[in-house]
């Protein structure tokens, strides 16, 4: 069964027919070409997949594109304007917050996420608040200290 | 991974739930945040033919005191609790559990009412409800009904819950002077469902006597479970460093644990009459302030 939905992504309005069935990951990706969310386990365990729905970040790998009728979306492709970096980004640029990448995005956005709730965190609180998304490659120091650096730059700017 | 073939609904109200629940009867399974339902259904350990979307559902996300009750409307999601100014304040033993439970990006969709209503005894919920001595309230074809935890978990996945059930509120005695709880699970890596866990809630009265004590373990059994034996031994008395002593054994006596990838028998027998001794010194130390 088919069903209608309307959604924004990224600021853009989409209107789409999903199945019942379809994966928000694989709509992201496949019907709507956005490949910068990554599909790691599949079982939302890894993070890979994480984006922002309404504001929060989510493993869209666990999620019915059907369900997101009506939501905002946000993906790695939609966090700062063309040409230019979220402070976050340029924090993991700058410490060095990343080798192969691929768990990138998701960790950008669920950290994200995290300073909102939580905007000047412990280094404690930050590798609890990326528990659930998993890097193989930087053993998670790095990416610590450039959740750190971008708290402070966030900070600054508000 | 894809879930076979279903057919998606999106209920408007409770009653429009139950109204489709009774359509399509036991092809129909609720789903709120879904981070139980769907990976099951991926793995094909569930196809239910019908998904009855509840989690747009308006009014069904609170968390309040009215009267001597804690009330936790049940698509309150596990990041509202964890961020709860009512919960940080008086509810320990939610603060001390919400943060173990998963992660983040997940807590952010899963709610307290399908913890308990997805009937596994894996779930860190089920222990808390058993000890705080809940009654989940649910709305159904038959109306309105009241159950006590104790009647709630019939089996592996299964509750008292009929197919056309919402789970709808979970009523918890208010935290009062002299209460205290906590909660704590051993787990192999951040997100892992418990090894074993366990939740304490102390009453004390006015000169330290435990007037109700609660103990609910989790992942150890078939059906979440209470400690009875232990809970007997500590009602009625001052707790002392000897009566912890016996109450963890107890819990590694009374404890149901199967050997699996998170460990041995004994080795979870063992840790369950740890943890059962920590918890305990930490709700009382909290039941005293």
């Amino acid at each position: 069964m088919k069903h209608k939905i309307t959604l924004t992504i990224n600021g853009e309005n989409v209107t789409s027919e999903v199945d019942s069935r379809l994966l928000l990951v694989h709509f992201i990706r496949e019907n709507l070409d956005l490949t910068g969310t990554h599909i790691g386990c599949d079982t939302s365990g890894c993070g890979a997949c994480t984006i922002m729905l309404n504001g929060q970040s989510i493993k869209s790998c666990t999620y019915l594109a059907v369900r997101a009728d009506g939501a905002e979306i946000t993906t790695i492709e939609g966090i700062a304007a063309e040409g230019t970096n979220h402070p976050m980004q340029k924090a993991f640029h700058d410490q060095h917050g990343l080798h192969c990448g691929f768990c990138t995005p998701g960790m950008v956005i669920r950290s994200i996420d995290l300073l909102k709730n939580n905007p000047n965190p412990t280094e404690e609180e930050i590798r609890w608040g990326i528990s659930g998304n998993l890097c193989r490659c930087t053993g998670y120091n790095n990416i610590v200290k450039a959740v750190q650096q971008a708290a402070t730059e966030m900070q600054k700017e508000s | 991974m894809i879930p076979s073939n279903f057919t998606y609904h999106k209920a408007t109200s409770i009653q429009d739930a139950i109204a489709l629940s009774k359509t399509h009867g036991e092809e129909a399974k609720y789903m709120s945040g879904g981070h139980s339902l769907l990976p099951m259904m991926k793995l094909r350990f569930a196809s239910p033919e019908h998904i009855i979307d509840i989690s747009k559902i308006d009014g069904l996300s609170y968390i309040k005191e009215d009267g001597e009750t804690l009330k936790l409307g049940a698509l309150t999601t596990q990041t509202e609790m964890e961020y709860s100014s009512l919960i940080k304040e008086k509810y320990d033993i939610f603060s001390d559990s919400v943060k173990l439970t998963a992660d983040p990006s997940v807590r952010n969709l899963g709610t307290i009412g399908g913890n308990i209503a997805h009937g596994d005894a894996a779930n860190d919920q089920p222990a808390l409800m058993l000890a705080l001595r809940a009654t989940v309230i649910a709305e159904g074809i038959d109306g309105k009904k009241s159950i006590p935890i104790d009647e709630f978990f019939h089996g592996f996945y299964m509750t008292a819950l009929d197919a056309s059930d919402v789970l709808v509120e979970i009523q918890i005695p208010k935290a009062k002077k002299g209460s205290g709880g906590a909660y704590h699970k051993v787990e192999r890596k951040a997100g892992d469902y418990a090894t074993a866990g366990v939740a304490i809630h102390i009453e004390l009265d006015g000169h330290g006597t435990c007037q109700q004590i609660g103990i609910g373990l989790t992942n150890v059994s078939a059906v979440p479970m209470r400690l009875e034996r232990g809970e007997e031994i500590l009602r009625g008395q001052k707790i002392t460093e000897d009566l912890i002593k016996q109450v963890g054994k107890i819990a590694s006596e009374d404890a149901e644990p199967t050997s699996d990838l998170r460990g041995s028998e004994a080795y979870k027998r063992s840790i369950v009459n740890t943890i059962t001794q920590r918890m305990i010194r930490l709700a009382l130390e909290r039941a005293q302030k």
